[in-house]
């Protein structure tokens, strides 16, 4: 395994703490291209925040992350490796697909509907993955969600169904699950922007928690405050590609860029 | 003028005496009356009609109610429904699966197979299934340089019963395919692309996520179908399936008591409707379980429904 990484890392210069690694990612859905050239680093335990207005393609991005999207072009590496590829002799073979829902087990995602399961409860929700994907015993399953409940602070509500929480306990809970398959990166899909104004703090904290704790995040969002606070970098898309990047603090006080300067203007 | 402030505000003697005298006249609907003395005369003459008209000859329904052969007849046609009520769930599925597919070529088959089995009337394709040995005489399978390992003429397997098994099971999973179609539709997308990010693959999100969901919006239409099913079944008295209308069919064709026969055959039927429609409340209290409002899913499930009810039947 280590092999393929080196490999990778001597081959296209990926840095030794890459999570995530994109060099020229372009995605074209027909004529229409979302995605025109995206470069990033997203260093091991580190948040990298993106901002941007709807339809700059940052979604997209995201989603290429663990190849709920296909590249059209560039390539796209989490901890040094392709997700839906083997490289072999400068071919990628797409892999197959309990190898590559294997190996997208290992990047959590969050959504904006949050997209619990619905008729399932909040445990049986946190142990489906594992126990179905992982076939980790359902003794030793129940057993670590209840200590990611208890993080995100829903211990209580073990038995409930999705539609009886709030949208913050919803989102809190759709973490947690996504932290039961022990990923290697959380990828966020503007986590908070289905919520009431009232109950995006909640969130806002668990994803604070997991910050500090070292878990590697991308993150899509509208809450400038929280890139300029926890973000290690912020990147600012526009029309598919990223306009700028940078320390969040000096972006947001000093943005280069009148693209971002303007759209700062009008979300803070 | 001052402004009234509300926890001022003190009610005369005088005015709550007037207020408490005030009554309620409900409006007149004379609509209404007519309509329902007119219902209620109509009601009596059928009645009547029913009670004096001696060529109902209550004693003779009563007589063949429990009779032998309308009771052969009642147990075949229970247990045809639920023999091709069985075939049509799970074919309709295997189709339903086959229509969402991404493979352009399962979906257009899936698509050709609802439009031939719902398309075609069923008896016509009754007649057809036990006519079968007129296309094709004899079934057979031959390895090359091993042999023909069986042969069966065709005659010997489409008997009467088989081929209205065949025949409806096919024309109703057409049904069911749209139904439980309609209902994985239902389910929002972002259920499955959550499972897939999970590492879930296809097929264990189809039987985990989706599916499970589905059912809860199969279910009421899978009810109405079964009911269907059950007085469908009465056609295979074309092909002298021994079912309670062909029981009774060959009782009076003997005895000339058309009329009623024909009223224990009715009651038969309206008896077992009538469990079936308690048996189906309680299935879809059972699966409504995780969810009793009426959310946005399931309207936009009644609108798949409503579109593919205006093209069936």
């Amino acid at each position: 395994m280590s092999d393929v990484k080196d490999e990778n890392r001597a081959r296209f210069g990926v840095p030794a703490d890459s999570m995530v690694f994109a060099r020229g990612v372009r995605k074209s859905y027909g004529p229409l291209e979302v995605l025109k050239g995206v470069d990033l680093d997203v260093p091991v335990g580190s948040v990298a925040c993106v901002i941007g207005p709807s339809g700059s393609g940052k979604s997209t991005f995201l989603r290429c992350i663990n190849h709920l999207e296909k590249l059209s072009a560039g390539i796209l590496l989490v901890d040094s490796q392709f997700v839906g590829y083997d490289l072999r002799d400068d071919r990628l073979y797409e892999v197959k697909d309990d190898l590559l829902c294997q190996r997208r087990a290992e990047t959590g995602m969050l959504f904006q509907s949050f997209n619990l399961f619905s008729h399932m409860t909040v445990m049986e929700n946190l142990i489906e993955a594992p126990t179905q994907v992982r076939r980790t015993p359902p003794d030793q399953a129940k057993a670590e969600a209840e200590i990611l409940l208890r993080r995100v602070g829903l211990l209580d509500k073990v038995d409930r169904y999705p539609r009886e929480l709030s949208g913050g306990q919803q989102q809190r809970v759709a973490i947690a699950r996504a932290m039961a398959m022990k990923p290697k990166v959380l990828l966020f899909d503007e986590p908070t922007s289905a919520l009431d104004p009232e109950l995006v703090g909640e969130v806002l904290q668990v994803m604070r928690d997991l910050a500090e704790s070292g878990m590697t995040m991308v993150v899509v969002t509208h809450e400038i405050g929280f890139a300029r606070e926890i973000g290690d970098q912020l990147v600012f898309m526009d029309g598919g590609v990223i306009i700028e990047r940078g320390a969040p603090r000096e972006m947001i006080a000093n943005p280069v860029s009148p693209r971002t300067r303007e759209f700062l203007s009008r979300v803070l | 003028m001052g402004v009234a402030h509300p926890n001022e505000i003190r009610i005369e003697p005088g005015v709550a005496e007037a207020v408490s005298r005030l009554t309620v006249v409900p409006q007149r609907r004379y609509g209404i009356w007519v309509g329902t003395g007119l219902a209620l005369l109509v009601a009596f003459l059928i009645i009547r009609a029913f009670a004096s008209n001696p060529a109902f000859a209550w004693p003779t329904v009563v007589g063949y109610l429990l009779h032998p052969s309308v009771m052969r007849g009642l147990g075949n046609t229970l247990m045809l429904t639920a023999v091709i009520m069985i075939l049509a769930i799970i074919v309709g599925t295997v189709i339903a699966i086959m229509r969402v597919s991404p493979s352009p070529v399962l979906r257009s088959f899936a698509g050709l197979y609802v439009w031939f089995f719902r398309g075609v009337p069923a008896l016509i394709q009754l007649i057809f299934w036990f006519n079968l040995s007129l296309l094709i005489r004899e079934v057979s399978l031959t390895i090359p340089f091993v042999g023909t390992l069986f042969s069966v003429r065709t005659n010997d397997f489409m008997t009467p019963f088989f081929s209205a098994v065949v025949a409806l099971s096919l024309c109703e999973a057409g049904y069911m395919a749209e139904i439980i179609r309609a209902g994985i539709k239902s389910v929002p997308s972002g259920q499955a692309e959550a499972a897939s990010a999970l590492g879930m693959p296809y097929r264990m999100i189809l039987k985990r996520i989706t599916l499970p969901q589905a059912m809860r919006f199969v279910l009421p239409p899978t009810g109405n179908e079964a009911i269907n099913l059950l007085k469908m079944t009465s056609l295979v008295t074309f092909i002298a399936v021994d079912d309670l209308f062909y029981s009774a069919q060959s009782i009076y064709a003997r005895t000339f008591e058309t009329i009623p026969l024909l009223i224990v055959v009715a009651f038969w039927y309206l008896a077992v409707v009538s469990i079936m429609s308690v048996g189906q409340h309680f299935l879809e209290r059972h699966f409504g379980r995780s969810d009793t409002r009426r959310d946005p899913m399931t309207l936009r499930f009644l609108r798949n429904v409503i579109s593919l009810r205006g093209m069936s039947r």
